[in-house]
């Protein structure tokens, strides 16, 4: 992997998920259809590109209304990542797949990392 | 349910119109504000406050809850979109409120609400049940009444999908109406509406407009209530403040017409004066204008009059727009008013300032603030002429009118002293004031003689008896001292010519005087003799009496003796009656006795 790192400089801004751990919290209100739609999606998502490195914790706030101060939800579903740094903040049911990757930042990721 | 009306039969199918059922009202506690809206804003509804930058919105929704919190024990949330706790309690702070200590109390919660549109990636259907929570959560926590959503409109700039947030704002309110809390919304002006994302769409129960306008050089804000549905209330527009206690609105005219009034008068601490004015000098409670050209005296007549209440153990409250107090004390000390202790003791207070300070406004508030904080029976205001050249025409007239109806509501006895141009028409710039006043004081220069002379009359007096002469007013360092000016062929006379024309009289007077004294004397003299002759009189008739009287005594002891004498003569001679010698009185008897 070191290797392929230096050989292709074109991939320098690009996050390598391989390496780092994912942490996801996902904003929820109850059981509503949006909530629901949201988790599946996010699922789907994060089978398909984060593989093994990814954590979610899906808070709803209905049950913990204090949380939802700390990261300054408004929006719900909000899907928040945590790690890696910087934090990102997804608004939605994440039902527009490419959308989600380019908050995420993983969309030119994938891209690269297939080339090899 | 209570009926007010008359108790008139009604046709039937006509329902009675309850007065009761008026819209329960939420008091804001902020000065001015619930006199306008005639109790406050709606309860349990949402109000719109809009206004353009830096008029006043943020503070006019904190003020509502930390006067809700503080005076009528209802908690409140202040969720805000733009700044954070820490600069919300700064800015509140330099209001005189104490944020945190009401916060540690439970009856403030501050919620700040950050937004940032780079954070945000929108993907697909959301809707904003995360504030919807985060403002329940906050509400429920300390048992919220009250409720501030500062400037909503970030949302605008944060959120995305403007058609999701305005169904999600539309639920918003009618969220916080089914909760119950009323809520005060603020939002910016919009060019033209009035919010620049046309909230007052969502918000119909009622809206106020906030301004900041200037006019020559000083700022005024200026609020208007432009929308209360269900209720009423002045639909003028009101100029406000934001002073260091906070926001008041200053209502042009207050409620009506209707302070009490008080029969009591208090004295002005010139006897003469109090002469003038029935001997008892001014009502309680009423405002007194003084008028007359520089140098006439205004300003001791009314530090007279200051000492004069302060003395009685009244408080008085001394508004200086010329002098400052130590320059009052020192100059007033030389006619013989010592004001230090008075102002040591508590009972004189002195506020100076430049009229060119602040607005007019401002210095009314500021006026206000003292008056309510001093809490005087008495106030001076010395000159308002200085205050009016600050503001234009009818700001000047509506600001005595607010300040007169403020005073007489609260009793206080107030004292304005104005200064006329020379050579101006005397009546003119106090024609606007002279109505709302109800006594009026000239004071006045004459010329003449090489000398110039003060003279002082009652213009006018509400409700007493007053004299109608013309006095001239002499300042000594004894005080003040008010004479009868000399009215005579030649006008009237003042000055020195009036003491010439005095002691004229006097040397006539005395002429008189010494002519009277000597036929005193002479009556006394003669009454004198006739006392002597009469007495003598009275002496020799008692001697002339009293020789009578002997005589007459002599008299009849004679007579006595004489006829016992006979008596016992008859009886020794035992002689018949028929010889007495004296005639037929004593017959009579004898000759019955005969018969016998």
């Amino acid at each position: 992997m070191k290797k392929t790192k230096s050989v292709k400089p074109a991939s320098r801004r690009a996050p390598e998920p391989a390496e780092k751990s994912w942490q996801l919290r996902l904003y929820v209100a109850g059981q509503t259809p949006k909530s629901l739609t949201a988790f599946a999606n996010l699922k789907q998502i994060c089978e398909e590109h984060l593989q093994g490195i990814y954590s979610i914790e899906v808070i709803d706030l209905v049950v913990s209304p204090q949380l939802s101060k700390g990261d300054q939800i408004l929006a719900i579903p909000t899907l928040v990542r945590r790690l890696p740094e910087p934090v990102r903040k997804i608004i939605g049911d994440l039902s527009d797949t490419e959308r989600v990757l380019v908050g995420l930042d993983l969309r030119p990721a994938p891209l690269r990392s297939r080339q090899p | 349910m209570k009926k007010t009306g008359p108790d008139r039969p009604r046709p039937p199918g006509i329902p009675t119109i309850s007065p009761a059922k008026s819209l329960p009202k939420c008091p804001t506690g902020i000065q001015g504000l619930d006199e306008i809206t005639s109790g406050g804003l709606p309860r349990g509804r949402p109000t719109l406050v809009c206004g353009g930058a830096g008029c006043g919105k943020t503070l006019l929704a904190a003020e509502f809850l930390v006067r809700g919190a503080m005076t009528f024990r209802e908690p409140g949330v202040l969720m805000s979109f733009e700044e954070t706790e820490p600069e919300l309690r700064a800015n509140v702070a330099s209001l005189g409120f104490d944020l945190p200590g009401l916060e540690k109390a439970k009856m403030i919660l501050l919620e700040h609400v950050h937004i940032e549109r780079s954070e945000i990636h929108e993907t697909g259907e959301y809707d904003l049940e995360g504030l919807f929570v985060r403002l329940n959560y906050a509400i429920d926590s300390i048992g919220a009444k009250r409720v501030v959503l500062d400037t909503l409109e970030a949302l605008f700039a944060g959120i995305p999908n403007e058609a999701i947030l305005r169904a999600e704002l539309r639920r918003l309110f009618r969220w916080l109406k089914d909760k119950g809390v009323t809520t005060v919304i603020t939002a910016e002006r919009g060019r033209e509406q009035l919010t620049r994302h046309g909230l007052e769409e969502y918000v119909s129960d009622c809206v106020i407009l906030l301004d900041h306008r200037i006019n020559d050089q000083i700022a005024t804000r200026h609020l208007r209530v432009v929308k209360y549905r269900g209720a009423m209330h002045g639909t003028n527009e009101f100029p406000f403040l934001i002073g260091d206690g906070g926001l008041s609105v200053l209502p042009i005219t207050s409620l009506g017409l209707n302070h009490g009034v008080s029969n009591e008068r208090i004295a002005t601490g010139i006897p003469r004066l109090d002469a003038m004015l029935g001997g008892k000098g001014f009502f309680r409670g009423s405002s007194i204008l003084l008028t007359g050209t520089p140098g006439t005296g205004k300003t001791i007549v009314a530090t007279n009059f200051a000492q004069a209440a302060a003395r009685r153990g009244e408080r008085v409250l001394f508004f200086s727009f010329e002098e400052s107090p130590a320059q009052i004390i020192r100059n007033m000390h030389s006619i013989g008013l010592r004001l230090a202790p008075l102002v040591k003791r508590g009972l004189l207070r002195f506020h100076s300032a430049r009229p060119s300070l602040c607005g007019l406004e401002m210095h009314l508030a500021t006026m206000f603030r003292e008056i309510a904080t001093f809490k005087p029976d008495v106030v001076i205001i010395d000159p308002i002429t200085s205050l009016m050249d600050s503001g234009t025409n009818s700001e000047t007239k509506g600001m005595i009118t607010r300040l007169i109806d403020y005073l007489k509501g609260c009793q206080i006895t107030s004292l304005f002293t104005s200064l006329t141009q020379a050579g101006h028409v005397m009546q003119q710039s106090e024609a606007a004031m002279s109505s709302l006043m109800d006594a009026w004081l000239l004071l006045q220069d004459f010329e003449g003689n090489g000398e110039r002379n003060r003279v002082f009359y009652v213009l006018k007096a509400r409700g007493m008896a007053h004299s109608n002469q013309i006095r001239e007013f002499l300042i000594s360092e004894r005080g003040i001292d008010i004479v009868d000016a000399y009215i005579g062929a030649s006008g009237v006379l003042t000055g020195s010519a009036r003491a010439a024309q005095d002691s004229l009289e006097k040397a006539a007077r005395l002429a008189s005087q010494l002519e009277a004294d000597q036929l005193k004397r002479e009556v006394e003299r003669k009454r004198a003799a006739l006392e002597r002759q009469i007495s003598a009189l009275r002496a020799d008739y008692e001697t002339e009496a009293r020789e009578l009287r002997r005589i007459a005594e002599q008299v009849g002891t004679q007579t006595r003796l004489l006829s016992d004498e006979r008596t016992e003569l008859g009886r020794l001679r035992q002689a018949d009656a028929a010889v007495a010698p004296r005639g037929q009185k004593l017959n009579r008897p004898k000759r019955r006795t005969g018969t016998l």
